[in-house]
């Protein structure tokens, strides 16, 4: 059954957006004023993926660049449209559905503004099922489906349209123009049939997020506790309370690395970052790893807390829940499992129980 | 001999200061027109220990006037925004997020023209001056009298918020009122732009305020200079007021620290000011309070500008008590205490009640608290000491050992001994903290600037800006030798040639009371 979204839900798809992206994705709050201002009094269809017709035109929709230029640099909406109007142009094909590469902060808003504008459905699915820092790391990557025709629209009008040999090369030259380009664009691609969305998105994405932002809202009003809600709608479990005791932060190669320590009852963990909480620790053991979601919570309110906005003496509650099984496959964890991202330890494989992969 | 005056939404404070010492202090009720209150407090105190006007050196006031004015949307001037950015933002105009109500009471316009700039300090476009002079004129039209000027990346380069201000000023003659982003917030345009609106919409009633204080304390015969308070607890002369009026919303919460700080003889310490229906705790590092770093949300718009950062536990001595669960707060019967409360004859179980029936304090008529459990009521005060011990240990930003000061009416909730903290201070004259945190003689110079660090030459290029925030000091009438550098900040820009780096400087010493 497809569904809408309308002003007033943006605020839950945000705040359920923040909840997946697992601490990344920057501050929603820019991203959910330009979805208000696209969706104005109307609405965006979002439509199941089981209902998309085999021969539709999917492309994603994304910002990509520096969360904290964005928050200066104010996005417009015509640039939303530009990357898409630029690449329909290369594929001579008007996209007939618009995909989110990612539901986590930013990116989860920007495809609502984009469908909006262009007056298109939005697939209730996504490329990951949670957040992560680069183009190339979504499951449609494993089905062979390319980033390649990508088009990149800036403020002034300026438009680009890349095509790369590999997903890998668009992360690389994209990221680059973004630079030059301000460091705050909007890019269009990973331009797939109706039959490949349904194949390589995860399924219902989008109404798992509103879901999300809504039991937390809920269980607020209701005094019951949103952390259990959040861990139950998304097949996890509470893995740790505690208290925030050190965050350690470096700033190197554009991402914000780093760990933070919490201590608990059951001992200390330590969570390390880049941009997404990627590996908890418990002591000497490695609780749980990238792909698997790691999800910090306000301590009382069920508030997600981005890595940015981790501080000393924060009482905070953690959750870890499984990821899209498919992130779990060799060429996922090649993608995005701890050894992409520097870490040396095995993936380990969450699911409510704790177990390790042979790695 | 100088007077420290704490106008607050209640009562009216006000201290005669020697040095450090109060030689007479009064509390008032705050009356509907600042300047009767003022009037009032300076008779009290004059009547409690007789001065001469000439004995007066200079008087100092904090006051909630221009945030209640805010708040309750009243006395604000029409109201430009301008903005310097397109062809980007476009989408996100000025005032998108403001509440209705208050973007009708500043009858505000919102204009967007080119300009702006990249992260690294490129240009976005040219200026336009043509289209200035356009947008200008229909505020003309318009009877705009005060006008917001914000430019992308302004804290990167002001340089284009200077030039629209002069061709705006240009078109709408010297009386217009011009704010710029840049002297106000931080990086976040809406929430830079945000500060710079609330700024302009103040400025009318900034010259009304300022006039009327200024003839209020001349009618007493002192002729020494006004100083008002601003958020990080330095002073302000009366024209810095009329400027950015802006710059005193949180001076309350500040003075109150500051006062707590002074009275017990603390630099670094936490601060927990308990009133009737909140808790607010704040952290004094270097004897200036924590500032923020994240957006700050007044009368429903979210703006960045710098204020301290305050946690506030709904737990007062006003605070209900639910008897199941041995919680207090958030609700509390307030300003009606004193009607409300058993000890006071009332039928509300509050805190203050709590506190009685504890053995902590003798206020009221203890028999009408005998029926509580002893043990129920030590249970509850333990339960807010553990609260307000946590959110202590939220605010500070290590786990180093910090002293806690205790100030406020309701402070008679807390115990001697705060767990994970220890002792408590409770510092003499309490009461009138807020007042004698606002005659704290300290002026302060900040710069903040992007300057070219080249190769070698860092120490004498940083010690230059230093220098600059010293003479600033100097020039706002602190005395040469007592000023110190409170705050350095140095952060290289990315990817622009030359090794920008963006420097900020705060530079703060006593006021010179001879001059």
């Amino acid at each position: 059954m497809s569904w809408h979204i309308t002003a007033d839900s943006i605020s839950s798809l945000a705040r359920g957006a923040a909840v997946l992206g697992t601490g990344g994705g920057g501050d929603p709050y820019v991203g959910a004023l330009l979805a208000r201002q696209a969706i104005g009094d109307g609405s965006v269809e979002v439509v199941p993926l089981e209902s998309v017709p085999d021969d539709a035109v999917v492309v994603t929709a994304a910002m990509m660049g520096a969360p904290t230029v964005m928050v200066e640099k104010l996005p417009n909406l015509d640039e939303v449209v530009a990357a898409i109007e630029a690449l329909s142009a290369q594929l001579e094909r008007r996209p007939t559905h618009i995909a989110c590469a990612e539901v986590g902060g930013v990116n989860s808003t920007i495809p609502v503004a984009a469908a909006a504008m262009l007056g298109l459905p939005l697939l209730d699915g996504d490329g990951m099922g949670r957040a992560f820092p680069e183009l190339q790391m979504v499951l449609p990557t494993l089905y062979g489906i390319t980033a390649s025709p990508l088009a990149i629209a800036d403020d002034k009008g300026n438009t680009a349209v890349l095509s790369t040999v590999d997903n890998m090369w668009t992360e690389r030259i994209a990221r680059v123009a973004a630079v030059e380009m301000g460091c705050s664009v909007m890019i269009s691609g990973f331009a797939m049939s109706g039959a490949e969305a349904r194949e390589s998105l995860v399924a219902d994405s989008l109404s798992l997020c509103v879901e999300l932002g809504d039991a937390i809202g809920a269980a607020r009003v209701a005094n019951t506790d949103p952390v259990a809600a959040v861990a139950e709608r998304l097949g996890g479990r509470e893995l740790f309370a505690g208290k925030v005791i050190d965050v350690a932060r470096a700033t190197t190669t554009g991402f914000a690395r780093g760990s933070a320590r919490i201590d608990g009852e059951r001992g200390a963990l330590t969570l390390s970052f880049q941009n997404e909480h990627l590996v908890a620790t418990l002591d000497d053991d490695v609780l749980v790893t990238t792909p698997d979601l790691i999800v910090v919570l306000e301590h009382d309110s069920g508030e997600p807390i981005t890595t940015e906005g981790l501080r000393y003496g924060q009482r905070v509650r953690v959750v870890a829940a499984p990821a899209d099984e498919r992130w779990h496959s060799d060429g996922g964890l090649a993608l995005a499992g701890p050894a992409y991202f520097g870490y040396g330890c095995p993936p380990t494989r969450f699911n409510g129980m704790i177990q390790e992969v042979a790695a | 001999m100088h007077i420290g005056i704490d106008v607050g939404g209640t009562n009216t404070d006000a201290v005669l200061m020697e040095g450090t010492s109060v030689l007479a202090s009064v509390k008032r009720s705050t009356s509907a027109d600042v300047t009767s209150g003022i009037v009032a407090a300076i008779e009290s105190l004059r009547a409690d220990r007789p001065f001469e006007g000439s004995d007066i050196a200079a008087v100092m006031i904090g006051t909630t006037h221009f945030i209640n004015a805010l708040v309750q949307a009243r006395n604000l001037a029409p109201t430009a925004a301008l903005r310097l950015g397109l062809p980007a933002t476009r989408a996100l105009p000025p005032l998108i997020d403001w509440p209705g109500e208050l973007r009708q009471a500043i009858s505000a316009r919102t204009y967007l023209a080119h300009g702006g700039y990249e992260f690294d300090g490129r240009p976005i476009s040219p200026l336009d001056a043509d289209e200035l002079r356009r947008h200008a004129a229909d505020m003309a039209a318009n009877g705009i009298r005060s006008v917001a000027i914000s430019s992308v990346f302004s804290p990167v380069n002001h340089d284009l918020e200077l030039t629209a201000a002069d061709i705006v000023r240009e078109e709408l003659g010297d009386g217009a009122a011009i704010s710029l982003s840049h002297e106000i917030g931080r990086i976040g345009l809406l929430e830079r732009e945000n500060a710079t609106v609330i700024n302009a919409a103040l400025r009318e009633l900034a010259v009304e305020i300022v006039d009327g204080l200024s003839s209020a304390v001349r009618a007493q015969g002192i002729a020494a200079p006004i100083f008002l308070s601003q958020n990080d607890g330095t002073l302000m002369d009366e024209e810095f007021v009329r400027r950015y009026p802006v710059a005193t919303f949180a001076s309350g919460p500040t003075n109150s620290m500051r006062g707590a700080a002074a009275t017990s003889g603390l630099v670094d310490c936490a601060v927990v000011d308990v009133g009737g229906t909140t808790a607010d705790i704040g952290l004094l590092v270097n004897g200036f309070p924590r500032e923020t770093s994240t957006e700050v949300t007044v009368a429903g718009v979210r703006t960045n500008f710098r204020m301290p950062d305050v946690l506030s536990l709904g737990i007062g001595g006003g605070s209900h008590v639910h008897e199941a669960t041995r919680e207090v707060g958030p609700t509390s019967v307030g300003y009606r205490l004193t009607a409300e409360a058993l000890v006071f004859g009332g039928s509300t179980l509050t805190a203050t009640d709590i506190a009685v029936a504890a053995g902590r304090v003798d206020i009221g008529d203890a028999d009408r608290v005998r029926h509580i459990d002893r043990g129920f009521a030590l249970s509850v005060i333990d339960r807010i000491a553990e609260r307000v011990a946590e959110a202590v240990d939220r605010m500070r930003t290590s786990a180093a050992p910090i002293p806690v000061v205790a100030v406020g009416g309701g402070s008679i909730l807390l115990p001697d001994v705060l767990p994970i903290f220890g002792e408590v201070q409770r510092p003499d004259n309490y009461a009138v903290a807020n007042a004698i945190g606002a005659s704290i003689a300290q002026v302060g110079g900040e710069i903040d600037k992007v300057v070219a660090v080249d190769p070698g030459r860092r120490d004498a290029i940083l010690d230059d800006v230093r220098q600059e925030a010293v003479d600033k000091a100097i020039a706002a009438g602190a005395t040469p030798k007592s000023v110190q550098i409170v705050d350095f900040d140095e952060v290289p820009l990315p990817y622009l040639p030359g090794n920008a780096t963006r420097v900020r400087a705060k530079a703060v010493g006593d006021l010179d009371m001879s001059r």
